[in-house]
């Protein structure tokens, strides 16, 4: 606590009072500029610059939020629920941490990457998509208004479906896959905000807290807040990869350039299961019958289903990428059952393994796009001999590999202890026997790789095996400081367990009706008053 | 019947919705798909508009000669203008507004979708999503274990 106090003072005040917006202002600002800017390295600069900017901002909002308890931002001075109101609470301060620091790390390995991937004339619109995109992703994590959502969501979503089409210069699925993504996306969008229109239908207004204190005094009995919440459910499920709902991602994780499929893979899901967490929680009751039933059936049946089907696909996969992305839905359904417990354990162990995966899986496919930067490979059966030929590359692959695996002394084991010891205070022995069993089919799949780099030999090359040849540095940093991640958050849980228990402690506390203005902790800007 | 006809918007959303999901799903062309999303978006954009509407609401604009009432004369006309001003129901004005900027957004999707289809029918030389399937039939083989 010492630290961070004395952390605090070393933050700029308008940080920690207008932090809110500048997370979303500043990188839209810089978007328009950098796509104007046709100096590719300054365009990186400038997202560099951006993201560096971001990660000090949420850096401080989240300390602020651990000492001062949550940040109500009034956008414009227009006090909520007339104006657009911002929130960050313990629930979605680590996401807008995570998020800047991901991108922060993936912009630092964009160099290389970019420069071999996407054609020189369009880096600069590129960088200026990514940023948006960025922005996009943030702007959905912090505001309070239900509308806003999914403005902010459609604003990720169309940069993103520009960015997956971007990687047709190396495979032209890319289009397609982007194409895909882009028919899905919008029909999960169009669901999501037909349910903000029933919302808003019955309860005549836009905040979140205020939706949540209107619904409150209906109750669970009226039929169109009942068809809101599933409406809601259906679109977010689309976005965040539920199960039968993951249609779109291993294309689109497949085929996107390699700069940006670490990103996505590292954080869109991520920000789409906050806003699931958001809703069901703390705007909707989760005491009320339908909404109980939903989080129990449905999030937890459905992270089963996925944890065995996606886990059974990754298997039979022989690209890379696509191993990894339909190990992604695999985990996004230990993040659903954790959640589908709605015990605070539960949510603690769905709220870890969020942020730990995003570790892990930013990592892997750091690592995986190294491996089709120097060799141009893309298949496991490629893989031969990696070990040697990129040995400290590979070494990250395999810590974040065996994370993922769930092995003692990493982040994954962590957060799959704590979702088993969740799922054994529940009575639930069922899900612990599935969680073992998916965990060996992760031995399967990962293990493959590793086998192939280490025990197979190094394939030959004119009569010669081919020779050593390492990732640059710029690729190798951004991987080790990630892999080293997991292996310290696996040692020593303690700072991202707070984090996820505070996080449950919002959820716990259901519907959060407490009006912005009311309570206000920090000085609000003044303007509308 | 009656109610029928009270919720005849409702009717027409809900068919245009239904008519455009299906066209998403059942048409193999790449650009129909896109025109069976925009009538699917489209649909959403009439449900806020029918939620604007408030029985007997005139259009949310202050007429002008309370306006005037309110500015030139003295404390009675300013009060008897406010008074009047209650009188009148106006319809919801927000939903609209929302609308705006959902139109907007769909039709930048609407644009991106376009781009897209007109790179891949460069890149593949058809739009249809089967015969893609098939140029792409060998490639995707490499996705399973051999």
């Amino acid at each position: 606590m010492q630290v961070m106090f004395l952390l605090m003072t070393m933050f700029p005040e308008w940080i920690l009072s207008h932090g809110a917006a500048s997370l979303v202002v500043i990188p839209l600002i810089l978007a328009v500029l950098t796509a104007l800017n046709p100096n590719a390295k300054l365009a990186w600069a400038t997202v560099l610059g951006v993201t560096v900017l971001c990660v000090f901002t949420s850096l401080g909002l989240l300390l602020q939020i651990t000492a001062h308890g949550p940040i109500h931002y009034n956008m414009g001075g227009w006090k909520p629920p007339l104006g657009i109101g911002y929130y960050v609470d313990g629930l979605n301060a680590p996401i807008l941490l995570l998020i800047s620091l991901v991108a922060f790390l993936c912009t630092i390995y964009a160099l290389p990457s970019v420069a071999a991937e996407v054609e020189p004339k369009k880096k600069g619109p590129f960088y200026a998509a990514f940023l948006i995109s960025f922005a996009g992703l943030l702007g959905m994590v912090v505001t309070a208004d239900a509308f806003n959502v999914f403005v902010f969501l459609e604003v990720s979503s169309i940069s993103t479906y520009v960015l997956v089409g971007m990687g047709a210069s190396r495979d032209r699925r890319a289009l397609t896959s982007s194409f895909n993504y882009l028919i899905m996306g919008s029909i999960g969008a169009t669901f999501f905000v037909i349910g903000i229109g029933f919302l808003y239908m019955q309860t005549g207004t836009l905040n979140m807290m205020d939706i949540a204190r209107v619904l409150q005094d209906i109750g669970s009995q009226d039929r169109v807040v009942r068809l809101a919440f599933a409406f809601i459910v259906i679109g977010l499920g689309l976005k965040l990869a539920m199960f039968p709902l993951h249609m779109w991602l291993p294309g689109a994780y497949a085929y996107a350039p390699s700069f940006f499929t670490t990103f996505l893979a590292a954080t869109a899901t991520k920000a789409a299961l906050y806003l699931l967490l958001r809703f069901t929680f703390t705007v909707f009751d989760p005491s009320w019958d339908f909404v109980a039933t939903a989080i129990m059936i449905l999030l937890a049946g459905l992270g089963i289903l996925g944890m065995l089907a996606a886990s059974l696909q990754a298997i039979f996969q022989n690209d890379l990428r696509r191993v990894l992305a339909y190990s992604s839905v695999a985990q996004v359904g230990y993040m659903l059952l954790g959640i589908g417990m709605a015990t605070t354990l539960g949510l603690t162990a769905g709220y870890l393994h969020m942020l730990n995966h995003a570790i892990m899986k930013g990592a892997l496919f750091i690592a995986a796009g190294a491996f089709w930067y120097r060799f141009g490979i893309t298949q496991v059966t490629d893989m031969r001999g990696l070990g040697k030929t990129m040995p400290w590359t590979m070494a990250g692959f395999t810590v974040a590999g065996i994370s993922l695996i769930g092995v003692p002394g990493t982040a994954g084991f962590v957060s799959k202890l704590t979702l088993v010891r969740a799922a054994a205070e529940n009575g639930w022995w069922w899900a612990i026997g599935v969680i073992v069993v998916t965990s060996i089919l992760a031995i399967i799949y990962i293990g493959r790789i590793i086998e192939q780099a280490y025990f197979q030999p190094v394939p030959e090359l004119k009569g010669k095996p081919v020779a050593r040849n390492e990732a640059p540095y710029t690729m190798l940093i951004p991987l080790w400081i990630l892999a080293l991640s997991t292996l310290v958050f696996g040692v020593n849980a303690e700072w991202t367990t707070s984090l996820a228990q505070s996080a449950a402690h919002v959820l716990d506390a259901g519907p959060n009706t407490n009006i912005p203005g009311a309570h206000e902790v920090m000085p609000v800007v003044t303007g509308g008053h | 019947m009656n109610g029928l006809l009270e919720h005849f918007n409702y009717a027409v959303v809900i068919f245009l919705m239904m008519l455009g999901l299906y066209v998403v799903f059942a048409s193999n062309n790449m650009i129909k798909k896109l025109v069976g999303l925009s009538v699917f978006q489209t649909s959403v954009f009439l449900l806020y508009i029918s939620l604007g509407k408030v029985t007997g609401g005139q259009p949310p604009i202050i007429a002008e000669e309370d306006l005037h009432a309110a500015t030139d004369g003295g404390h009675d006309v300013v009060a008897e203008g406010a008074h009047q001003a209650a009188d009148i129901i106006y319809s919801n004005p927000l939903p609209h507004v929302l609308i705006l900027t959902a139109i907007v957004v769909g039709v930048a999707t609407l644009a991106i979708g376009l781009a897209l289809v007109v790179r891949i029918r460069e890149v593949y030389g058809t739009i249809e999503e089967d015969e893609i399937d098939a140029l792409d039939y060998e490639r995707n083989l490499e996705g399973a274990a051999k």
